[in-house]
């Protein structure tokens, strides 16, 4: 039996949205899974948000984009008002609670919603926000190991942000963690 | 080789590249400007000619040149761009020389939009420009086909001395996918030696025209080019098919539509419905036969574009009535999901057994 996952990332620009999508998607290819990663290019992508779709398969991928993603990551207020209705049932939807101001309303889907801006700070870097939810979103998927989105960050990480990638790997192991810990009962 | 996570815009144009590709003109338009962007930087590294042309217009007339000189060349545009190049492609299909065109549709028509849409599937297949030359059209649906139809496309338009469109849209042009990249080649054409202009000194001169100027003379041409668009229909016909052995139901799309027909054809066999699917790769030839061979075995079929229904006409034509036709389409750069097309399978299977009763 085939297993197919689609991933939607999504926030304002600059916050590494394309970059997380990208770094799932190599990790995917490192898995040796089936994989596309389609970006958010419209106009939308100028008015300051930015999101992208990415599918990983056990199975040749057909639609590159989806209705009802199984797992979002919305790391601000307008892509978790916007996604959060979209998640398939019994889907995940990882969000940064340190950027959003309401409490999640689905309760038949997984939502896990740390203060994850914070948490990257104390890995060493805010930026890596996003590394911390896709770090929570796949260990609460199963569908890759961690181990391959290191891999990715170790052979994939642009050459500007190279002196990144041990943050990135903290933030990575930080947000794994957390699904462990069960965050999802948010305060 | 390896497999890479690579964008379909530069897929293509690093395919071309090791393709043997000569010359490159073009103008920057979204979405497909990676592809020119890739070649701006690669070709002059290699010694090759990357012209960013001062139009559309420009462009396709340099192209026009550079075949005529024996050179492998191509342009790339999208939708409003290879509308302001149909004059230079007629007078390109007119003198027989060969190219590659790339045109990575988006929402129209007019200036339309940027996002992803295959409206121009009756410009291309049909023509583009006057005259009712036909190039031979592709359709790749992801990244690895655009690489490998991009790569046989030279050949193919030498070996006919015709134009050879790379027919996409954005999504594929923007996706990234794990695909390998084929060997480098030797640059340039071996074939176009034999008739390109290159220096009459010595030899008899030669003359590329798409001037007749006796109607008698226009006809021998046209007729000439007819003959030439058999060989074609015979020999250049691709298309894939998928579950259609014990199919009753046939779900049909090209390129990006043909993925999610993919994805809900398989959401419709998960549900217990015999649903096939078919995707043309040559629009042109269109695989006629191939399509026509499977209409004993349907009860009905679905067409699945991103458009308000062109290909449809020729699915039509294919089963000439003896298999109901129904549509599902989105327009205007709206990308359709595999639950609509799915639910459009189950309408069209509703309304069928309805009918029966």
């Amino acid at each position: 039996m085939h297993t197919t996952t689609e991933f939607v990332i999504a926030g304002f620009g600059g916050q590494g949205v394309m970059l997380t999508g990208q770094v799932l998607a190599y990790a995917a290819l490192e898995a040796g899974k089936h994989v596309t990663w389609i970006p958010s290019y419209g106009p939308e992508m100028r008015g300051g948000t930015a999101n992208c779709t990415v599918v990983i398969s056990t199975e040749p991928i057909g639609a590159p984009l989806v209705r009802n993603p199984a797992v979002v990551i919305a790391l601000n207020q307008p892509s978790f008002d916007k996604y959060e209705p979209l998640v398939r049932a019994g889907g995940i939807l990882a969000v940064n609670a340190s950027l959003t101001t309401r409490a999640p309303s689905r309760t038949d889907i997984r939502t896990i919603a740390p203060h994850a801006t914070e948490m990257a700070e104390r890995a060493g870097s805010p930026k890596v926000a996003g590394i911390v939810l896709l770090g929570a979103a796949v260990a609460a998927t199963g569908v890759l190991e961690l181990g391959d989105i290191e891999l990715a960050l170790d052979k994939h990480l642009p050459e500007k942000h190279r002196a990144l990638l041990p943050i990135n790997i903290a933030a990575l192991w930080a947000g794994a963690e957390l699904v462990a810990e069960g965050v999802e009962r948010r305060a | 080789m390896s497999i890479e996570l690579i964008k379909g815009n530069t897929a293509i144009a690093e395919a071309a590249l090791r393709a043997g590709l000569d010359a490159y003109f073009g103008y920057p338009i979204t979405p497909q400007t990676e592809l020119l962007e890739h070649l701006a930087k690669r070709m002059p590294e290699l010694g090759r000619v990357f012209l960013q042309a001062e139009s559309e217009i420009g462009a396709i007339h340099m192209v026009y040149g550079a075949a005529c000189a024996g050179a492998r060349t191509m342009t790339s545009s999208s939708s409003p761009g290879v509308s302001l190049m149909a004059e230079g492609l007629s007078y390109i299909a007119a003198s027989d020389v060969p190219m590659v065109l790339v045109d990575v549709m988006r929402g129209g028509p007019g200036l339309g939009n940027i996002a992803p849409a295959q409206q121009d599937y009756f410009q291309m297949v049909k023509g583009a420009g006057h005259g009712g030359y036909r190039p031979i059209v592709l359709a790749p649906a992801t990244v690895q086909e655009a690489i490998d139809l991009t790569y046989a496309a030279f050949d193919l338009a030498e070996h006919y001395r015709t134009i050879v469109v790379i027919l996409t849209d954005g999504t594929l042009a923007q996706m990234m996918e794990p695909a390998e990249l084929p060997p480098m080649r030797e640059r340039g054409s071996p074939v176009s030696k034999a008739w390109a202009l290159s220096g009459a000194q010595g030899r008899e001169r030669r003359i590329f025209t798409s001037v007749h100027m006796s109607p008698e003379e226009g006809e021998a041409y046209v007729a000439k080019m007819g003959e030439k668009w058999d060989v074609i229909t015979a020999n250049e016909r691709r298309c894939v098919a998928e579950q259609t052995t014990d199919a009753e139901w046939l779900l049909v799309g090209f390129g990006t539509a043909g993925r999610v027909a993919q994805s809900a054809m398989r959401a419709a066999r998960a549900a217990g419905l015999k649903v096939g699917m078919w995707r043309p790769i040559s629009l042109a030839p269109y695989p006629t036969p191939e399509l026509k061979a499977l209409a004993p075995q349907l009860r009905g079929c679905l067409v699945v574009e991103m458009n308000a229904g062109q290909m449809i006409e020729d699915v039509r034509l294919a089963f000439d009535g003896k298999v109901p036709v129904s549509f599902f389409g989105r327009t205007g750069g709206v990308v359709p999901v595999p639950e609509e097309v799915l639910e459009a399978v189950e309408r069209m299977v509703n309304s069928t057994r309805e009918a029966v009763c």
